[in-house]
């Protein structure tokens, strides 16, 4: 089966840093990925990367065997909660609608099938009583789960999250992993840039490592071990709440 | 229709489009930009007179976009060197604006193309600069031009409400899709370069980022939602003109200049009385723990 993500040499660099050099991986679909590594290891920048939302200097991304401009309507982004102005004057059905603009293209308005679809995400998510709040309404949990439920309604076969669980309470934090694993199982792939080293094994079937390249990729089991950890971090890290190094 | 009625006319067409399009500019959080392409747009018209030797309309709608369009690539190209977003607008409009004036006290000496009267507008002339169309009958030249640009705003917002929604409030999603955040840019550019110059008649390059700013400002704050936020921006515009208009004639004073002060009062009474984020309001509202 061919892969669905497939990253070959990926280079970018930010204000003249190199962030992310040679980064070499490939996804099985099915699966659900964790992106770890320390800060400015160059996680956010993989992902905006491998969109083409930020420059690369060198190598090569295909999805599902295409280049990403072909597929675009197959993959579904969710960048970070911090990245948007949640004051702007919209309430939370309608940025679930915004996931669905792609598909009713040009010209055209959201109808009643549509505004079902986004109010079907929503349910999804426990978010359907917040349907009509204002967005800066919403506690940070809800604006992620919103963000989620703008994701489901997209449909895609493979998703690359920023960060979902940054911030959340613990029941979205529950929400959103029993999500995740709704769509691993529907057959979906996902990734997810994630920052809580202790909730990798629990999570995730498969991991990667990333400090500017691809330290470790593969089986949680396998991948997630204290020396590869170490790689990627350097020897300052707490590994399972033993200090180290 | 009578002098007073071509002046309101006038007033409220450039307060009902500056609104439209300035209700995306503070979402888009751009402000700034209004403020830089007000005074490229100088640059701009100086140099079609310059090429064609005419005012007209038309070569002052062409040359004041193409001045707007090459400000918003040198401030992102600056931006894109490393130099900060404000810093690089502040240096790119102010030396365009300084070229518009140099070119004018040297070049354009003779015509009817003054820096007070691009500074500051005047539109008490608007009536007298008339021509004759079918069906309508003798009209002034701004009002022609202003109707021409609030139907293209019109068209541009109505026919892209949703694409100027996603790429104002996540560009990053808007390309994900598919929907060309970076041309949309541009295309908003354009919008606001053919507002300024057709408003520069009527109110002069400074009072229209008052126009533009502060209708949308004072309508962000009595609404949760993007449409009405739009229509009540457009509507404090007129608002604003037909009262600014007023207050002249009552003081005796500067038009545009009472314009924008009126937009300013109408800011003001938002901001204290508003139901969402007035000062009343936060007052009499119950004390609420933050979530």
């Amino acid at each position: 089966m061919t892969s669905v993500l497939q990253v070959e040499g990926l280079s970018a660099s930010y204000r003249k840093n190199k962030v992310l050099d040679n980064a070499t991986f490939t996804v099985k679909p099915g699966t659900l990925t964790a992106i770890v590594g320390p800060n400015g290891a160059g996680k956010s920048t993989l992902l905006k990367t491998i969109l083409e939302l930020h420059p690369s200097l060198e190598g090569s991304v295909s999805f599902f065997g295409a280049p990403y401009v072909k597929v675009k309507s197959r993959v579904g982004y969710v960048p970070q909660r911090g990245s948007v102005d949640w004051d702007f004057p919209t309430d939370a059905l309608d940025v679930v609608l915004m996931g669905l603009y792609g598909r009713i293209g040009w010209l055209r308005r959201p109808g009643k099938k549509h505004r079902e679809q986004a109010m079907q995400a929503l349910r999804e998510m426990g978010m359907e009583e917040y349907a009509s709040r204002q967005i800066s309404q919403l506690s940070g949990g809800q604006q992620q789960r919103v963000f989620l439920a703008r994701a489901l309604v997209m449909d895609a076969d493979l998703y690359l999250l920023d960060e979902p669980l940054a911030g959340v309470d613990a029941a979205t934090e529950k929400a959103i992993m029993a999500t995740l694993d709704l769509l691993k199982s529907r057959g979906k792939t996902v990734l997810v840039v994630h920052h809580d080293l202790q909730t990798v094994e629990d999570y995730f079937d498969h991991v990667l490592l990333l400090n500017r390249t691809v330290i470790a990729h593969g089986p949680t089991a396998e991948t997630f071990t204290e020396s590869q950890v170490h790689r990627a971090y350097g020897g300052t890290l707490r590994w399972k709440g033993v200090a180290s190094g | 229709m009578s002098y007073a009625g071509w002046i309101l006319l006038t007033a409220s067409l450039v307060g009902v489009s500056c609104g439209l399009v300035g209700t995306l500019l503070i979402l888009r959080r751009m402000a700034m930009m209004a403020d830089a392409i007000s005074h490229t747009v100088l640059l701009g018209i100086v140099t079609a007179f310059l090429v064609t030797r005419e005012l007209s309309g038309i070569h002052m709608l062409i040359g004041s976009v193409a001045a707007g369009l090459l400000t918003t690539l040198l401030v992102q190209w600056l931006h894109s060197l490393g130099v900060q977003q404000e810093a690089s607008i502040g240096v790119v409009f102010t030396s365009f604006f300084a070229l518009g004036v140099v070119l004018i006290s040297t070049q354009a000496g003779n015509a009817h193309l003054d820096i007070q009267h691009t500074l500051m507008g005047e539109i008490t002339f608007i009536p007298w600069e008339k021509s004759t169309l079918p069906l309508l009958g003798e009209v002034p030249e701004a009002v022609v031009t202003l109707s021409i640009v609030l139907i293209i705003v019109l068209i541009a917002i109505i026919a892209f409400y949703k694409e100027w929604k996603i790429t104002s409030f996540d560009p990053a999603l808007a390309l994900s899709l598919g929907i060309p955040a970076g041309l949309m840019h541009y295309a908003f550019m354009g919008l606001v370069s053919i507002t300024t110059v057709a408003s520069f008649d009527a109110v002069g390059a400074i009072m229209v980022v008052a126009m533009l700013i502060t209708p949308a400002a004072s309508a962000y704050l009595w609404t949760d939602r993007l449409a009405v936020m739009m229509a009540l921006s457009g509507a404090f515009g007129i608002l604003s003109a037909v009262f600014g208009y007023y207050i002249a004639l009552w003081l005796d004073t500067s038009i545009s200049g009472s314009m924008a002060f009126a937009t300013g009062v109408v800011f003001m009474f938002s901001f204290i009385v508003s139901p969402k984020h007035g000062i009343l309001a936060k007052r009499l509202r119950p004390t609420t723990s933050s979530i």
